[in-house]
């Protein structure tokens, strides 16, 4: 019901899904800070990696929250190709990433969400989108 | 910090989560009892919060402090937070913001746990 009022990505489910990427782009960035002052030389491919996809969440919480769609999908595009490149790649060659980020081995470290949360926003803004 | 408390909170936690997800599937909107579970859980998150940091000053642990005082403030902000984001949507989906919230409270007792143990960095 609630669907048909609003056409934004903001209402309904969309309304859950935000707060999901609300808690990544906490997560992601608050880890990057933190590594990034304690520990920047240790692993600084993965840090730079972290801070990257704390961005990326930020700005698609942002746009998803705001009904922009075409920033949405642009980050969401970038959200999926970041987390199915450094799934590959951490599988791949391990010493890339000596430690974790949200992505590294396609986001096992939190659950498979970050592998998973892309698809579902992709879908939902295909979903609200404007009908006639 | 010991494993009893972290336990017992994420167990509450995913209690509230399964309360707010019943909500969620007979699409019933936000209810009072609802309210007051996530206020109880929250209580026990300022507690936590505040034990936590006297445990943290008195330990022989090596804990990485700034991380282990940043999870506890995480964990109070975010039932508030989503209750007053939740109630805002007029759908189903406004317990459902809760469930995602009380989902988070319980996994960051558990990341919190291992901070405390130092087994997560």
């Amino acid at each position: 019901m609630s669907e048909a009022r609003h056409a934004t990505t903001a209402h309904g489910f969309g309304r859950m899904l935000v707060a999901v990427y609300g808690v990544f782009a906490l997560a992601a960035s608050a880890r990057s800070i933190f590594q990034l002052v304690t520990k920047a030389d240790e692993a600084p491919v993965a840090y730079a990696l972290s801070a990257v996809a704390g961005v990326v969440y930020v700005v698609a919480t942002w746009a998803l929250a705001t009904d922009r769609r075409q920033t949405a999908i642009w980050t969401i595009g970038f959200e999926l190709g970041g987390v199915v490149t450094v799934g590959i790649l951490s599988l791949v060659d391990a010493d890339l990433f000596p430690d974790q980020t949200v992505w590294s081995d396609f986001g096992a470290g939190y659950g498979y969400v970050p592998l998973v949360l892309p698809f579902v926003g992709l879908w939902w803004i295909i979903r609200s989108g404007p009908k006639s | 910090m010991t494993e009893p408390i972290a336990w017992g909170i994420a167990v509450l936690a995913l209690a509230v989560a399964a309360f707010a997800g019943w909500h969620l599937m007979r699409d019933e909107p936000f209810s009072n009892a609802l309210f007051y579970a996530v206020a109880v859980l929250e209580l026990v998150l300022v507690v936590l919060l505040v034990g936590g940091s006297i445990a943290l000053s008195r330990t022989e642990h090596d804990v990485q402090g700034t991380l282990f005082v940043s999870y506890l403030v995480t964990q109070v902000i975010i039932p508030p937070a989503a209750v007053l984001w939740g109630v805002a949507e007029k759908s189903r989906w406004g317990t459902g913001v809760v469930v995602v919230a009380m989902l988070t409270v319980a996994v960051l007792c558990a990341r919190l746990h291992g901070i405390w143990e130092g087994t997560v960095v």
